[in-house]
């Protein structure tokens, strides 16, 4: 026992490490360059998401969820909303549907991205770290094309999205989707065969299929194992069940395969967006609205102290008003007022709307949703990324807990690290694709 | 579509271990989740519901057999055992409990926190842990309001008056 201690030695890596993308702390115990035990210490970038969310109203808890995996936040809002929509048993319009899954592969584009790029420079190969965050950097403007934000999206509502596509999205997409698919291309053509990435890659961070289903890995990670498990398909939700695509699995569940896999669901989810765009039917985005009555029929209840009944109906307003906003409507009108906020243009060119407006986001006003339980989940950049929300009834969520789906191949680390050597931390840490906002929520 | 939630199951708190793991054995190969919720704000008998959430995953087609979601509802007193020797991922999901809801495991006796270091006092997620505390070592030792005039008139229900 003595013996080996003196053997051994401590190293700690983080929590602030040129070469691990992240804030966490690894203590190696080495042995000349091997690995004799690992100990992860994560939480450096807890922000108490879940303790916020149950002092927010159910709407204004999904600017906090752009927060959780920030480099695919989109995923997060489509997360979020579709389970508050599920506990409060509404179902959002078809266009809202392939809006959302747009908006998703969008964002499972930019993480798959992000991911290799880092790994790859961390290996040496600044070049495709620059290659694809150019294709990134595209894929973030569209971002800001479609929700006025490049990562702090806060896109969806509950009921339905923040706007409809803009009229050159489409056109705009392929641009962006041609640099992609070049970027993609280019870092292939350094990489996939290049001697000193497989070197690194190859045979390092390998992992069982029995193994990464013992310690809950979903996602690239498990399907690079050869278990072609995607939420997409094993519990289609929007509108994934009429699409076509494949699931790209592995066979060795080591680091270049995870590498691969990510690789082909890029193309995958371009031919999503693709089909999507294709296929998108017309209509609205948002729910619609139960009931319309004149804005002065409101105007007057309003009058008479009847301030509950406001948020209950759509506003028809005169023409007056209507001619207004006219131009600017289009665009973002949401319609079913118990529920789905008003469009910005409503909001600050109508009373109706700005009534609407701040009776949804006062603290004891918002959406109510029946006590309740539930748990939803969707396909995020990492696996499967799940919502379990109560509701006691209230305006807001009395507990949101978010299953952060690389918080499960973080605790796989001492089964992917231990017998390796010191230099393979990168690579496997690389591919595990930690995302600390998400991770330590 | 109903099926990514599962059949809901309370089991008794004492005999989670023998429970889940004829679980394990019927085929669930996948802990997904473990959490707590808080019913103190509620008035249930026991205070903290611990939910395992199991899948039943066919390795060959990926595809979802089932779900099952197991409740157990506890008070502070360690009854729970641990499960980490059936699915190892419970390993960190239970750590994550312990530091959030203070809920302990009665196998695991020193147990370590997850999120948060381990001066940290109190359990956050706790409902009668008010979201404006502070901690001995952060921030103002006087434990006043937040200095935000909007986030102490606005919102009463964060400072808790």
């Amino acid at each position: 026992m003595a013996a080996k201690s003196q053997k051994t030695y401590m190293l700690n890596m983080g929590p602030q490490h040129p070469s691990m993308h992240g804030v966490v702390r690894l203590v190696l115990e080495l042995e000349g360059e091997r690995i004799v035990d690992v100990d992860a210490e994560i939480g450096y970038l807890h922000r108490a998401f879940e303790k916020h969310a149950e002092n927010e109203t159910w709407n204004n808890v999904v600017p906090w969820t752009d927060r959780l995996n920030y480099v695919s936040p989109l995923i997060n809002n489509v997360g979020y909303a579709m389970a508050v929509e599920r506990l409060a048993g509404i179902e959002v319009p078809e266009r809202g549907q392939y809006i959302r899954v747009i908006a998703s592969e969008i964002s499972r584009v930019t993480d798959h991205l992000t991911c290799i790029g880092a790994t790859a420079m961390e290996l040496g190969s600044l070049t495709v770290f620059l290659y694809l965050i150019k294709g990134r950097e595209f894929l973030y403007q569209l971002v800001d094309h479609l929700t006025g934000a490049r990562i702090t999206t806060a896109f969806t509502r509950v009921g339905g999205v923040k706007g409809d596509l803009p009229p050159d999205f489409a056109e705009k997409f392929r641009a962006v989707a041609k640099e992609v698919r070049l970027a993609v291309a280019e870092s292939d053509k350094l990489l996939t065969r290049n001697r000193i990435f497989m070197d690194r890659m190859e045979g390092t961070g390998k992992l069982s299929p029995a193994d990464a289903l013992a310690y809950g890995i979903t996602g690239p990670f498990l399907r690079s194992t050869g278990v072609p498990y995607d939420v997409r398909r094993a519990h289609p939700y929007a509108v994934y069940g009429k699409l076509d695509f494949e699931i790209p699995v592995g066979s060795t569940g080591d680091n270049y395969d995870r590498y691969l896999c990510r690789l082909a669901e890029i193309e995958q989810s371009l031919r999503l967006i693709e089909q999507c765009l294709e296929r998108i039917p017309d209509g609205q985005h948002s729910l619609e609205p139960k009931e319309i009555k004149y804005a002065f029929e409101i105007q007057d209840a309003g009058k008479h102290g009847d301030t509950a009944l406001l948020a209950k109906y759509a506003a028809k307003v005169d023409q007056t008003l209507e001619g207004m906003g006219k131009d600017a409507q289009p665009g973002t009108r949401t319609a079913d007022r118990k529920i789905t906020l008003p469009a910005k243009e409503s909001t600050y060119t109508n009373i109706e709307g700005l009534m609407n407006h701040f009776e949804l986001v006062m603290w004891s006003w918002g959406v109510r949703i029946p006590p309740s339980e539930t748990y939803f989940a969707v396909e995020g950049g990492n696996g499967e990324l799940g919502f379990h929300l109560v509701s006691d009834g209230g305006d807001g969520p009395y507990r949101v807990r978010c299953r952060p789906p690389c918080l499960f191949p973080m605790a796989a680390m001492k089964k992917l690290l231990i017998g390796g050597q010191i230099a393979d931390v990168i690579p496997t840490f690389g591919s595990i694709n930690m995302i600390a906002g998400e991770l330590d929520r | 579509m109903s099926g990514i939630r599962g059949e809901v199951r309370e089991v008794p708190a004492d005999s989670n271990h023998e429970e889940l793991s004829k679980l394990r054995a019927a085929g669930y190969n996948v802990l997904v989740d473990l959490t707590c919720v808080d019913r103190l704000a509620k008035g249930a008998p026991h205070r903290f519901d611990v939910i395992y959430r199991l899948m039943r995953l066919d390795p060959a087609t990926g595809d979802d057999l089932g779900r099952v979601e197991v409740r157990c509802a506890v008070d502070e007193a360690p009854v729970l055992r641990s499960v980490k020797d059936v699915w190892p991922a419970a390993d960190w999901l239970e750590r994550e409990v312990w530091d959030m809801f203070g809920v302990k495991f009665a196998d695991r006796p020193g147990i370590k926190r997850l999120l948060m270091y381990e001066e940290f006092q109190g359990h956050a997620l706790r409902k009668d842990y008010p979201i404006a505390k502070r901690q001995p070592l952060i921030g103002p030792k006087s434990g006043d309001k937040a200095d935000s005039p909007s986030f102490n008139i606005l919102k009463p229900t964060v400072t808790g008056e």
